[in-house]
């Protein structure tokens, strides 16, 4: 037994992170479709669910409980085996990504030197779900739906490449972790000096998710649910579930390329220290809120377990904010040189990392209920005749500032400023071409 | 039995059952399946040979690019009546002769041969950092090569677009 | 460390299935797909000589093998579509006239 255990020693740590990793997401990808649900509700002057729990917090657990208990329908003549493996593939592509994502600097699972690369191949594979998917569905609605879908992301992915290699050639290296580091050492977020390159990430992560307004594969009044039309229960759950983490996982790459990843605002500045209190404000925060929603609550008595519920959510979340506050003095690892608050310091990366990408999906939440549809051949169009275009200008224009401010000395962020300006050029002289 | 040699004989197993799958599977598209995960095989290989960007440049381009485009091609074409059809040619068993003989013939030039040839042995970390040392190499030594290979795939685009359009005649 | 006989052998096994594809099958696509085993075998074999030889030529030269099975990829994918169009078969077999 013993033998066993040790035998397993080096890989004990990695396979928690990997199980605190996998947990963690189910629980954002769950909260954030009900998230969606409320933020378009708002958006459209309206409330959401508000009957599962109170103000609907446990309609997610309602709506996997519903996914999980549906029949499983298979379309007769549908290929049985590719039918199974299709979400099977999607979710595994979109949960291999989170391996690489570096979440803080004391929490990521690995930190592979060619990171990124193997990021892109990840969200490759993601693509053959779809197609597979739409095609082992023996119907047309999910074939035409899935070759849509899959052209785009295969278009889209091309733009990706490239605004990426935009932020590659400031960082210097492939590694994710390398790359956080080098936007905590050259002290500027990359997004600052490469704006078109951030700007086309953000459209390429929204068209290879199939959001809204890049949703056309499937949207309900054309396709009728696209490659996903035939899948009920469970493998529709697998598919929505892995749609939802691809989604963080695109806005976690964004954070990571240009947002600085775990990096705190201003980290280098001292007067702006008061910023690692954050944490522990947002918390309060939440803590005085759910307070106020209790009190706002109906008295009667069937409301009883909502309202208990809400305060102890409140209570939970004061609780965990005031622990983060404990002095160093009650902690037993704690010696002299270490941080004040050791607790609050040891959350600071994943803090801000979470933000920036809530952030980023309240984004692409925001956009689902703004934007028209863009039909598939204007999506092409733009993809292929705007959207790459001038992502290969920004990684030439870019490339030769650097090489000018390392050959003749300019200032690396006025040459970069002035490639993104050329970059801004050509944009305009292509959009002035097809008007 | 070292974790290495387990590693390559398990992935070399996947590898050859994946293959044979390819070409003896009757519909395409679980040929397709069953070359993606050769080709997935391949790809842990390389990373085994430490070579980590060629293992990141297969899945993004073969599994990702050449595999999706098969795929397409695949859905497009309505091949209901070629899976109804004889699968194997009439000559097959001179195919599979001459082919065995090939495979004979390597297989004896490959074991008689192991250690003639006085090849050093490498240390493990040769060829790292990968990716930095094959940039560099590919810009500066392989130049040429790689403008060519950037004109031959300007070719096969115009070509394949040229061959894949309706006439409207 | 795997001698490097031992993914030399595993390549030439590649090889032989690739070709016993392109010789038997009748179906235009499969053939194009043991053409992709025939390149991953040679591309395993570089690779295995780059590591031994510690020379990065060899994972250059597989770039440009991959580069090139892209390109014959499309193109013979696309030759197939248009004689699908045409003569409504995929079949080597039935492909034998050179002039209708």
């Amino acid at each position: 037994m013993t033998l066993l255990i040790e035998a397993f020693e080096p890989y004990l740590l990695p396979l928690i992170r990997i199980f605190v990793v996998f947990l963690g997401i189910s629980l954002i990808v769950a909260y954030l479709v009900y998230a969606e649900r409320k933020i378009l509700a708002h958006l459209q002057v309206r409330l959401g669910p508000m009957r599962v729990g109170p103000h609907g917090l446990l309609q997610p657990i309602a709506d996997g409980l519903k996914l999980l208990l549906k029949e499983d329908i298979i379309p007769a003549g549908a290929d049985k085996r590719v039918f199974w493996l299709a979400p099977v593939i999607s979710v595994i592509a979109a949960f291999t990504g989170f391996a690489l994502v570096p979440f803080a600097p004391n929490f990521m699972i690995t930190d592979v030197n060619v990171g990124l690369l193997f990021l892109i191949g990840i969200s490759s594979l993601g693509i053959l779900g779809i197609i597979l998917g739409g095609w082992a569905s023996n119907s047309h609605y999910p074939l035409l739906g899935a070759l849509r879908s899959t052209a785009q992301l295969v278009s889209y992915e091309v733009a990706l490449g490239f605004a990426l290699v935009s932020a590659l050639l400031l960082s210097g290296t492939l590694s994710m972790r390398g790359i956080v580091e080098a936007q905590a050492e050259q002290g500027l977020w990359f997004a600052f000096v490469q704006p078109v390159a951030f700007f086309i990430l953000l459209v390429a992560a929204i068209a290879e998710t199939n959001r809204n307004p890049f949703d056309l594969p499937e949207a309900e009044s054309e396709l009728v649910a696209g490659f996903h039309t035939e899948y009920s229960g469970f493998r529709f759950s697998l598919y929505f579930l892995a749609e939802y983490a691809a989604m963080v996982l695109v806005s976690s790459i964004a954070v990571t390329l240009f947002l600085g990843g775990w990096l705190r605002p201003f980290p280098s500045v001292a007067a702006l220290d008061f910023l690692e209190y954050t944490p522990v404000a947002v918390l309060l925060g939440a803590a005085a809120w759910c307070f106020r929603a209790t009190l706002r609550l109906p008295a009667a008595r069937e409301w009883r377990w909502q309202r208990l519920l809400m305060l102890g959510l409140a209570a939970g979340a004061a609780a965990i904010g005031v622990a983060l506050l404990t002095p160093g003095r009650f902690l037993p690892w704690w010696q002299e040189g270490q941080p004040v608050f050791p607790l609050l310091d040891a959350i600071q990366g994943v803090f801000w990392f979470m933000l920036k990408v809530f952030g980023f999906l309240y984004a692409f939440i925001w956009f689902r209920g703004t934007f028209p549809r863009y039909r598939f051949d204007q999506l092409m169009n733009l993809g292929w005749r705007f959207m790459i275009p001038v992502a290969i200008a920004n990684v030439i224009f870019c490339a030769v500032a650097i090489v000018l401010s390392q050959r003749l000395g300019w200032n690396l962020l006025a040459s970069l400023w002035l490639g993104t300006a050329a970059t801004l050029l050509v944009a305009a002289a292509l959009r002035r071409g097809e008007s | 039995m070292s974790f290495a040699q387990v590693v390559f004989y398990g992935l070399a197993a996947i590898t050859v059952i994946s293959a044979l799958l390819v070409i003896t599977r009757r519909n395409p598209v679980h040929s397709a399946i069953y070359l993606i995960i050769t080709l997935l095989a391949v790809a842990l290989l390389f990373l085994q040979l430490q070579a980590e960007f060629i293992a990141a440049v297969q899945i993004i381009l073969y599994i990702g690019g050449i595999m999706v485009l098969f795929l397409f091609v695949i859905m497009l074409v309505n091949l209901d009546v070629a899976m109804r059809q004889e699968q194997f040619n009439r000559q097959w068993w001179v195919a599979g002769l001459a082919a065995l003989l090939l495979a004979a013939e390597l297989a004896a030039v490959i074991y008689l041969g192991r250690g003639t040839a006085e090849l050093p042995q490498a240390p493990a970390g040769a060829l790292q950092p990968n990716t930095e040392l094959i940039g560099t190499t590919l810009y500066r030594d392989y130049m040429l090569p790689f403008e060519i290979a950037s004109l031959l795939l300007l070719v096969a685009m115009v070509g394949a677009v040229l061959m894949a359009r309706r006439r409207a005649s | 460390m795997v001698p490097t006989w031992h993914y030399l052998m595993l390549s030439a096994a590649l090889l032989t299935i690739g070709v016993i594809g392109v010789l038997t099958r009748r179906n235009v696509i499969i053939i194009l797909m043991s053409i992709e085993l025939i390149l991953n075998a040679v591309n395993l074999n570089l690779v295995a000589f780059s590591r031994q030889l510690a020379d990065v030529s060899g994972q250059i030269f597989t770039i440009f093998v991959i580069t090139v099975a892209a390109a014959e990829a499309a193109v013979g994918l696309g030759i197939l579509i248009a004689f699908f169009r045409n003569r409504d078969t995929v079949n080597a077999d039935e492909i034998d006239l050179l002039k209708w």
